[in-house]
């Protein structure tokens, strides 16, 4: 794709979603809303580093002990991020 | 938009209610205008608006008061917006319905054939939701590189990176189609 086929993929992109611009608002106060969210799911604060789950942690050791054994992928990994 | 007090961003990060209603004042519009960019749906851009409001109260106790408010507020609204895309099925996105109600629909070329134009959106929203993030708000919306690297917490060149392969994408879609850009 050269620079010529790049702009015009984007003017059409543009025409296709029109800009939504600078003065979009709420059509209603959404303060209640959010007041009515923390008394449904009261917000219990986060304390240092964000939690993460045991399925995070498995799932990072799983890519280091898979990218250690077949380094030859790290690239394509690289390039899916 | 100016920077408020750091004292009611100190209250706030103590879990201050009345800080965090006049933080969200101060910037629900902009958290609204930023997620209605990514989702292009207005009655969805104000649910996510308050889950995004929800979470920032959720995370006040880790704000860093020195910071800027209004870029981690777009972060957390940005993952919220991303959380949303990812749920959404791709053939239930961006419908004509969704393209017309937004305020500038009105301001498309009208050289444009309408089909081409519902077909492109409808390739768009085949994308997988982190390339249509980068380009929908560094092409369509023109915003500041920095900034969406920001918002999604990638490099400047992680972002580029993202739209050109998300016109690429959108390119072999169309073709796919007879569509030739």
């Amino acid at each position: 794709m050269n620079a010529h086929d790049e702009e015009s993929l984007k003017q059409l992109l543009k025409q296709a979603l029109p800009p939504v611009g600078t003065d979009a608002e709420p059509a209603r106060d959404l303060w209640p809303a959010v007041l009515h969210r923390l008394d449904a799911e009261p917000a219990q604060p986060l304390q240092g580093a964000l939690r993460r789950n045991w399925f995070d942690w498995a799932l990072l050791a799983g890519l280091i002990v898979f990218a250690a054994a077949f380094p030859a992928t790290i690239p394509v990994f690289l390039y899916y991020l | 938009m100016p920077e408020r007090s750091s004292s009611v961003l100190d209250l706030f990060q103590q879990g201050d209610l009345d800080a965090f209603e006049s933080l969200f004042r101060a910037h629900q519009r902009a958290v609204y205008g930023w997620i209605l960019r990514i989702v292009r749906d207005p009655s969805a851009a104000e649910d996510l608006t308050v889950e995004t409001f929800w979470r920032i109260h959720r995370a006040h106790a880790v704000f860093e008061s020195g910071r800027q408010f209004e870029p981690w507020a777009r972060r957390i609204a940005t993952r919220a917006a991303l959380d949303w895309l990812r749920a959404r099925r791709p053939e239930t996105e961006l419908t004509d319905q969704v393209l017309a109600e937004l305020p500038a629909a009105r301001a498309a070329d009208p050289g444009v054939v309408a089909e081409i134009r519902s077909k492109t959106a409808q390739a768009f929203g085949r994308l997988p939701p982190r390339l249509r993030i980068a380009a929908v708000l560094a092409v369509v919306e023109e915003q500041p590189y920095k900034d969406v690297a920001e918002a999604l917490g990638i490099s400047v060149t992680a972002v580029k990176l993202r739209v050109f392969r998300a016109l690429r994408l959108l390119r072999k879609d169309l073709e796919r189609q007879g569509i030739t850009p």
